[in-house]
């Protein structure tokens, strides 16, 4: 199976990163990792790819780093769409202090709009 | 930023109050503070599942007890609806890092419906505005008809509804 998994740098993001692997590794599936700027989180590219090389070298596991421009929700639905991946995977879903869950806008954008199956990790 | 309306809303009820609810049972509403923790845990293990609203309450008894820890806290307000002495609802006001409160409110299953849930919020935000809140927001689940309509009467503005969970807020002064 042809994974893609989008991370723009939150910490559910890494999290959904970490069970990715996990799962990628059980299931031979090939993982692409889609590294996006989310404005909600102030992140920028370099670092986000830094944090994704450093746990993939850490697992010993071998994904393809790719960057998304433009706004992510729609490009992580085209990309899966036009390239031929199998499932899409996001972390999202933060807790307020009171601790009622919000899904993020790009989450939310990718579980409407999707043509393969989106896991969310949360 | 969060969006409020510019106007406040006018003067709201402070605890301690007592009311009859539309089944004609007496409910004292009483604010409430970390000594109501067992009590709270009582209620919130009774809660019925399908009543939780963006994964709270949550389901297991030490999660519960976690979770009272955040919002039983000093910086929080918490005002409780009581029936013969037994925990029946709880409305909980806990700050952001904006200067503003975030909302929630909970009624066990038999006790929806008569009225409690409007008394408790009210309450609740007379309470908010005797300790100097100014601005309180919310979320809530955009298919939830009967907890919009609740927070409306009582004042709440719609801020933002292009998401999943629809945003609303109320300014108290």
């Amino acid at each position: 199976m042809h994974v893609l998994l989008g991370v723009g740098g939150s910490e559910l993001s890494y999290q959904a990163l970490d069970e990715t692997i996990e799962r990628a590794r059980e299931a031979g599936d090939d993982l692409t990792v889609a590294i996006f700027d989310n404005e909600e989180m102030d992140t920028d590219g370099g670092a986000v790819e830094g944090r994704v090389r450093e746990t993939l070298d850490a697992a010993d596991f071998d994904a393809t780093i790719r960057h998304i421009e433009g706004d992510p929700g729609s490009r992580l639905v085209d990309i899966a769409e036009s390239e031929g991946f199998d499932r899409i995977v996001l972390g999202s879903g933060e807790r307020s202090t009171l601790g009622k869950i919000q899904l993020g806008s790009i989450a939310e954008f990718v579980l409407l709009n999707a043509q393969t199956p989106v896991t969310l990790i949360r | 930023m969060r969006r409020y309306p510019d106007e406040p809303a006018g003067a709201f009820p402070t605890p301690p109050r007592q009311l009859t609810d539309r089944h004609d049972r007496s409910i004292q509403l009483r604010r409430a503070d970390a000594t109501d923790r067992t009590a709270l845990i009582e209620m919130y293990t009774q809660f019925d599942p399908a009543d939780r609203a963006q994964g709270i309450p949550p389901a297991r008894e030490t999660a519960i007890e976690r979770w009272l820890e955040t919002i039983l806290d000093d910086d929080c307000l918490n005002v409780v609806a009581s029936h013969d002495g037994d925990l029946v609802g709880h409305a909980t006001l806990v700050p952001d890092e904006q200067g503003g409160y975030e909302l929630a409110i909970f009624v066990l299953s038999d006790y929806q419906g008569a009225g409690i849930g409007t008394d408790l919020v009210e309450t609740l935000l007379g309470l908010g505005q005797s300790e100097g809140i100014d601005r309180v927001w919310l979320t809530v689940e955009r298919w939830n008809d009967p907890a919009i309509a609740l927070y409306r009467k009582v004042g709440f503005e719609t801020a933002n509804s292009e998401r999943f969970e629809m945003e609303m807020s109320i300014r108290l002064a």
